[in-house]
């Protein structure tokens, strides 16, 4: 008994941890099997896409812009120690296109497009509106989670490539205003530093960051448990698993897309 | 005809529903009535498919309602549940259109609109109203949106769920008036659970009480009153004492 308590206490949480896996999986799975089947509902595709895509936009150039000009200014005073402060443009360029903009950009997603999905479906499902969807003959699947997971998986690359571009004009515009570098030499050392691989791999995990946040918030919303403190802790769970997924998902990535 | 056999539903190790039997015949309005928590809410849900039994066997017209085809089986089929459960990021006459801008059901956008400003007077709500949110409106107005909806697609069987929990006794009484005017002019069957005993009164042909996870009693409305259960009078008569106990 005594042995065994700290193996169960390990176990449960594992073995809870691997189980919500798998119910998360199997709703991943049926949410990619709706795709296949009638009927489409355009509309909410469009309104996700506006809410998921077109909204995001400011808080993804603004995190972008500064992350790209703390970014010039760490590698050049980090790059001074060994004079190397004249590779800020190639450096700014990878970090961003490669990690920084995706990662940034997906974090941002889960704080403001998962918590937004997961308390919207939670309030429903509290509130009866996701019975109520099954009387009116519309499966919540395809009506709440499909639009939402497909404008997710579709925006979020194109928000990555924006943060991207937005966080190398940050580098640029602090490099240029700040650092004392040459505009044209900075464009000019950006765009042949970056190669086409750097920038699908950046794309891809936008399109992978896209899905998992907003698969995470419709499944916790979906899951929710009653009253205010049931959408309160599905939101929170929404948001803390989505990034933790999130950067999980990115090493997984870059290890498969930089590993070797 | 729907008929419930021996059905039972348990959520852990509360067992909320014990082997109910209750047949509710075509065209009839049955109310069932029992204390809060008792499973009345789980019992419609079982009928519908959103929550599964356990136990036992649910037929529509003599068909297991888990082998039937759910997009047929839910079109026949209406409810007004108890806060309404509007959609709030669609406009009124969108939530009471529901049914008819999509699926099978699926008309003329101009055309839907039209049938549910035409249910939106029914309810007695006025035109101006279609094109609200539902959090622009009062509970009452909301409620009969809610039933606007629920009959908009003029559906056989229509499950009213606390109609009047949470109105003023007048708004109650309206919404008891257009339930009973419903049901009458459109030839549904009706289930409506409710603790409101004005509203047995006004909208029951039968009535049957759940208490303990079983069916206690059934019977016509007018033998409500004169029944010897000593469950159904504590509870009609809203008595402490007896042997439904008050802490629960």
């Amino acid at each position: 008994m005594t042995l065994a308590s700290p193996l169960a206490a390990l176990g449960r949480p594992v073995l809870a941890a691997l189980a919500a896996l798998g119910r998360v999986a199997i709703y991943a799975g049926q949410t990619f099997g709706a795709l296949f089947s009638k009927p489409f509902y355009t509309r909410e595709f469009l309104s996700s896409l506006l809410h998921v895509g077109w909204l995001s936009l400011p808080v993804v150039g603004l995190t972008a812009i500064f992350t790209g000009g703390a970014l010039a200014l760490q590698i050049y005073a980090g790059g001074q120690r060994f004079s190397a402060e004249a590779v800020v443009p190639q450096i700014v360029a990878i970090g961003m296109v490669r990690e920084l903009g995706p990662v940034l950009v997906g974090l941002m997603i889960a704080a403001r497009v998962t918590s937004s999905i997961a308390a919207e479906i939670a309030t429903m499902k509290v509130t009866e509106q996701i019975d109520a969807l099954v009387t009116l003959s519309t499966n919540p699947l395809k009506y709440l989670t499909l639009p939402r997971v497909l404008a997710g998986t579709l925006t979020v690359p194109l928000l990555v490539a924006v943060g991207d571009i937005i966080g190398i004009m940050g580098g640029f515009l602090v490099a240029t205003g700040q650092l004392g570098f040459n505009k044209a030499t900075y464009i000019q050392n950006t765009l042949d530093f970056l190669e086409g691989a750097d920038v699908v791999s950046s794309l891809v995990k936008g399109a992978v960051f896209g899905f998992i946040a907003t698969l995470i918030g419709c499944y916790h919303g979906m899951a929710s448990g009653r009253g205010a403190m049931g959408v309160g802790g599905a939101t929170k769970t929404a948001v803390a698993a989505a990034s933790v997924l999130i950067l999980a998902a990115n090493f997984l990535l870059t290890s498969v897309m930089f590993g070797s | 005809m729907i008929e419930l056999a021996n059905v039972t539903k348990s959520f852990g190790s509360n067992h909320v529903l014990r082997g109910v039997n209750l047949i509710v015949p075509k065209g009839q309005s049955m109310v069932v009535i029992g204390g809060s928590g008792t499973g009345k809410s789980v019992l419609l849900k079982c009928v519908l498919g959103l929550v599964r039994p356990d136990q036992g066997l649910i037929t529509l017209d003599g068909q297991d309602v888990a082998k039937a085809e759910r997009e047929a089986f839910l079109a026949r089929f209406g409810m007004l549940f108890q806060g309404g459960a509007l959609f709030d990021s669609l406009k009124v006459w969108e939530n009471v259109a529901f049914r008819l801008l999509r699926g099978p059901l699926k008309r003329p956008k101009a055309e839907a609109r039209a049938i549910a400003i035409e249910k939106l007077r029914r309810v007695g709500l006025v035109p101006e109203t279609a094109d609200l949110f539902p959090a622009e409106l009062s509970g009452g107005m909301q409620k009969r949106v809610g039933l606007a909806r629920a009959i908009a697609a003029e559906p056989e069987i229509i499950f009213f769920d606390e109609p009047t929990t949470g109105l003023d006794p007048i708004m109650a009484g309206v919404i008891n008036d257009l339930i009973r005017e419903i049901v009458s002019e459109m030839g549904a069957t009706a289930i409506t659970i409710t603790h409101d005993m004005t509203s047995v009164r006004a909208i029951a042909d039968r009535v049957a009480m759940l208490h303990g996870g079983v069916i206690r009693w059934t019977g016509p409305v007018k033998e409500m009153d004169v029944t010897s259960d000593p469950y159904v009078q504590q509870f009609i008569h809203g008595r402490a004492t007896g042997p439904i106990a008050a802490v629960r």
